[in-house]
């Protein structure tokens, strides 16, 4: 069985983010980027599979060199090998190129029976590269899974809503994302992050994948950035003290911010 | 107000940028120790020290630690990850960051237990015992202390007598780390009749298992350091044990104390991790603590204070990191480490100190860990050669005159 955990390399969120001025792109210099956690559920699930049987673990990554990092992340923790697709062309894709330039890869990784997601980027947080992935693919696609297990073709899922948990079962291959509810992802094992560097990574081109680069990249976005703002200053706050009236100036002041 | 920040881009304990001395799996290694001790061993810190690190929760902590790697991580086989000794000193700063008794199992396991069975054991002993404590399913303690002696162990009375082919011991261990919570004890006992082999005087390891008749461990309550780690005391009374139960392959007090060296050289880094964390504490407190209608950090004699920590602190790091490379490349020699440890702990304690005096009354509770730090450092002054031991080491080894007795 071969499963592919989809991972992205973003900006360490508690870092301060910033826009590039130029496009309105995320920018990356000077800022420490890691693995989006909640991808790491999404590898944690794949191995946990591939603990309980014969499955073999890919990563796979889109983007600049830095997310070379996401992969050996992925590869300190148990994946089998690594799939990092990178172009220049690439800089600016918004998620309908993002979900065709993976769907190509995952074409030519071949033999996909499970593609493992987080349940969004800690980033970009849209969620919805795997359900246009599902699409490009002909997939069956589970979102806000908390649970699943694999089984004779099978994958059977319970997807986690706000007011119910739904069984959802599809036939392999198929695409589950998983919720950061679905397990405790593992540390890297020392031996882990000394095998990794000796694990497989392919490299892969907009050219190795026979796609168009006029196609992709900011000046193909279905959308665009305008403007940016920075989210104004936390502000102090206001201190009321009580002089026989604060109960009555609280609700005011819920009431002024329209919460009651 | 909101105050200045720190000069950007550098880290703010690591003005020298040492850092850079570090390949890419130690630092990995590193950030992983590092990410392991904020998630699963700071939060609970407070209370392992306020009512001391029960049975329960220090096997949950050795099985979490053996699945990341970390005991016996520097050595070979048996399911040990074999990573080389500068990244086992970075794994102990990072434990030592959180808490010296969280270091102190780990040492204790690694380089005095898993260290005394692969270097000094049968085949079939390694097989026993070290794929398990390598896992953190089994743990070890090493018995060396006792009552009457401490600083010099040749003075030992536990006795190791033979009884057809079986041994039989007798005798008090006293200050065993791991000791009531051991699955298996490495005990250091003298021979007591020369016709029992290897002539007079000769001291031997011995592994005995939890549960071996006259074998009982007592723990150490009421300690004011340390408490985040379980101190015992073994005693052995007639325990006899198969003639498979000694460790084959030293036969004098060299076993033990080689197995010392390989720990205190983490204790080298691991002490510096302490003071990190008590510096980090109070450059941070500093910073945001008001006197006199200013920053506690905006006044010199506060970074005076600040400037002098992290210059020690960075001087150790330097001293340990030259000792890890010497130890990569095979050729360390006991008294370099003597002076790793004598500098490290003695500037770790004196920083934990000078931090809490920053904190003020907030640095003796236990919302900060100063105080916790500092009152654990006196321990790690006096375990693994006191000291003053480590200065005789010294002593000597610029004179050559032995001033031990
Ligand atoms: C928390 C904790 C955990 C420990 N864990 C272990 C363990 O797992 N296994 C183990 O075997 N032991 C362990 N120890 C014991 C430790 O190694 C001893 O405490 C240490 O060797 C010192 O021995 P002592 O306490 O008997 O002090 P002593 O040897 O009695 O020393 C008392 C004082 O006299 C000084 N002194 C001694 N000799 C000289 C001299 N010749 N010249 C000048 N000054 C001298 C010492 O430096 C010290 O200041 C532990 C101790 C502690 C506190």
């Amino acid at each position: 069985m071969k499963i592919v955990a989809l991972v992205k390399h973003v900006p360490d969120a508690t870092a301060e983010r910033t826009f590039d001025d130029a496009d309105h792109t995320t920018d990356r210099t000077g800022v420490d980027g890691l693995l989006s956690e909640l991808d790491e559920y999404a590898i944690e699930s794949a191995l946990t599979v591939a603990d309980g049987g014969d499955a073999e673990v890919v990563a796979l990554t889109m983007g600049p060199s830095g997310a070379a990092d996401a992969i050996k992340k992925a590869l300190q923790m148990g994946a089998d090998s690594g799939v990092h697709i990178s172009d220049d062309a690439l800089h600016g894709s918004d998620a309908p190129a993002t979900a065709r330039v993976l769907a190509a890869a995952l074409r030519r990784i071949g033999d996909v029976d499970l593609v493992l997601t987080g349940m969004a980027s800690t980033d970009g947080g849209m969620s919805v590269v795997p359900a246009m992935l599902a699409e490009h693919l002909d997939l069956a696609h589970v979102g806000f899974v908390g649970e699943f297990s694999v089984d004779d073709g099978t994958v059977r899922c319970r997807r986690d809503g706000d007011t119910a948990s739904e069984s959802v079962e599809a036939a392999l291959p198929a695409i589950v994302s998983v919720t950061d509810q679905i397990n405790e992802p593992r540390y890297p094992s020392f031996k882990g992050i000394m095998a990794a560097k000796k694990k497989p990574v392919e490299t892969l081109s907009l050219a190795d994948l026979d796609i168009d680069p006029s196609t992709v990249g900011l000046a193909a976005a279905t959308s665009v950035v305008d403007e940016v703002t920075k989210r104004p200053e936390r502000t102090q706050g206001e201190i009321v003290t009580d002089e026989g009236d604060g109960g009555t100036r609280l609700v005011e002041y819920l009431a002024a911010q329209k919460f009651v | 107000m909101t105050a200045a920040q720190p000069t950007a881009g550098v880290s703010p304990l690591d003005l020298l940028g040492v850092d850079h001395l570090l390949g890419e799996d130690e630092r990995d290694i590193q950030d992983t120790v590092r990410r392991f001790v904020d998630d699963r061993v700071r939060p609970h810190l407070a209370d392992w020290y306020e009512s001391g690190l029960d049975g329960g929760a220090a096997r949950e902590l050795a099985r979490e630690a053996g699945a990341l790697g970390l005991m016996g991580m520097h050595l070979d086989g048996y399911g040990c990850a074999g990573t080389n000794a500068v990244s086992y000193g970075l794994a102990c700063m990072e434990l030592e960051a959180g808490d010296s008794g969280v270091r102190s199992l780990v040492s204790v396991q690694g380089s005095l237990a898993m260290y005394a069975i692969r270097t000094f054991g049968s085949e079939e002993q390694k097989q026993r015992w070290l794929p398990g404590m390598a896992e953190g399913s089994l743990i070890g303690c090493f018995g060396l202390t006792e009552p009457d002696f401490g600083s010099n162990p040749a003075g030992m009375r536990t006795r190791a007598r033979r009884d057809g082919d079986d041994w039989v011991l007798d005798g008090t261990k006293m200050w065993i780390t791991n000791g009531s919570i051991a699955d298996v004890a490495v005990v250091w006992a003298r021979i007591e009749d020369p016709a029992d082999g290897d002539g007079q005087g000769a001291v031997r390891g011995f592994l005995v298992p939890a549960g071996t008749p006259g074998f009982t461990a007592g723990e150490v309550t009421r300690k004011l350091s340390l408490r985040a780690s379980v101190t015992s005391e073994l005693v052995l009374d007639g325990v006899r044990l198969p003639a498979d139960a000694v460790l084959p392959e030293v036969a004098s007090l060299r076993g033990p104390l080689s197995c010392l060296n390989e720990a205190r050289f983490g204790i080298t880094f691991g002490a510096l991790g302490a003071a990190r964390d008590c510096l980090h504490t109070a450059v941070d407190y500093a910073r945001s603590r008001e006197v006199f209608d200013r920053p506690l950090a905006s006044f010199q004699l506060t970074q005076a204070k600040l400037a002098d920590m992290t210059l020690e602190l960075q001087k150790g790091f330097l001293l340990a990191m030259h000792l890890g490379r010497l130890k990569d490349a095979g050729d360390v020699e006991p008294r370099q480490v003597s002076l790793g440890k004598l500098n490290n702990v003695r500037e770790a304690l004196d920083i934990a100190r000078e931090c809490r005096t920053i904190l003020g009354a907030s640095g003796i509770t236990l919302e900060y860990p100063a105080l916790r730090h500092a009152n654990n450092l006196e321990s790690v002054l006096t375990y693994e050669g006191t000291s003053e031991v480590h200065q005789l080491v010294v002593g000597q080894a610029l004179t050559g005159e032995s001033a031990f007795t």
